[in-house]
């Protein structure tokens, strides 16, 4: 029975992924971070996600603040935000977060606010996606490790 | 979540190289310092071209660097100068998310031994390696 649990939700795994690649919000450089996932650090791929959802909560957030402020004119700060986010998208295969962010990008480098605002509300929708699609990705690898029998902290 | 290439990636362990993760962003150095890693080469990470430069000073030395470019307080471009100034001659592999000719030519001309596109992977890291002669890709 517990073999089945397992087998159950490995496929349950296998279908998200599947489905996250197909779709685009995940490209191969996702798959790059799986390889790097050993017994030395079995967690890897979701302490570097928690990293990245970490750092881009504050970038978003110091973006919307920044663009929402009526004085606002300093595009130049919000490139150096959307570089980030870009490079750490673009690291952890966050394809559709990553491209939507270049395209925000564009806007700021045109100083085109409104550009900007629409670009913001995108980004926000795609990542906040991206953001429910790992929590559902880690929590069926989290039962799938206690059906297994493995105790890891998470 | 896993996928086991432990017959794919080689050990350098016995080469015992060692390297500088040179880069402000967190996800990054997570990633840099675990490829490396899994290559067995000893790594450190600082995050900007100052406390790259600074490291050096305090007479830390290391086979090679990875180098990113856009960095607060210092960039990479700034900082290999600076490093090539100092007379460190060790290979400096620069890397970027993005970057047109011309920063790039600025980059290489700074002092740099190779230049690589983030995201890096596994084989582009091998292909710096490869080229800065500490390894022979079969």
């Amino acid at each position: 029975m517990l073999g089945l649990g397992v087998d159950r939700l490995q496929a349950d795994i296998n279908r998200l992924l599947t489905s996250l690649f197909h779709q685009g919000v995940l490209d191969e450089q996702f798959l790059q971070l799986q390889q790097l996932q050993d017994d030395t650090s079995p967690t890897f791929v979701y302490d570097v996600i928690n990293i990245y959802f970490d750092e881009s909560d504050k970038l978003l957030r110091n973006l919307r603040l920044s663009l929402m402020d009526r004085e606002f004119s300093d595009y130049k700060k919000i490139g150096l935000h959307l570089n980030q986010l870009v490079g750490s998208s673009s690291s952890i295969g966050a394809r559709r977060v990553r491209n939507l962010c270049v395209a925000f990008r564009s806007a700021s480098e045109l100083n085109n606010r409104p550009g900007c605002l629409r670009g913001l509300e995108v980004v926000e929708h795609e990542y906040h996606y991206l953001k429910n699609m790992m929590h559902e990705l880690f929590h069926l690898e989290q039962q799938r490790l206690l059906a297994a029998g493995v105790r890891y902290p998470m | 979540m896993t996928r086991d290439i432990a017959e794919d990636v080689p050990n350098l362990a016995e080469s015992k190289l060692t390297a500088l993760v040179v880069d402000d962003n967190f996800v990054n150095q997570s990633i840099h310092h675990k490829l490396l890693d899994r290559l067995g080469i000893q790594n450190d990470v600082v995050c900007n071209g100052k406390e790259a430069v600074d490291v050096h000073c305090s007479g830390r030395n290391y086979d090679f660097i990875l180098m990113d470019m856009d960095m607060p307080v210092m960039n990479g471009i700034q900082a290999t100068k600076t490093l090539r100034e100092m007379g460190i001659e060790c290979k400096i592999a620069g890397v970027t998310t993005r970057a047109d000719e011309g920063e790039k030519k600025e980059f290489m001309e700074a002092g740099l031994n190779d230049f690589q596109e983030k995201p890096l992977t596994i084989s582009k890291l091998l292909s710096i390696l490869h080229k800065l002669n500490f390894y022979v890709q079969t």
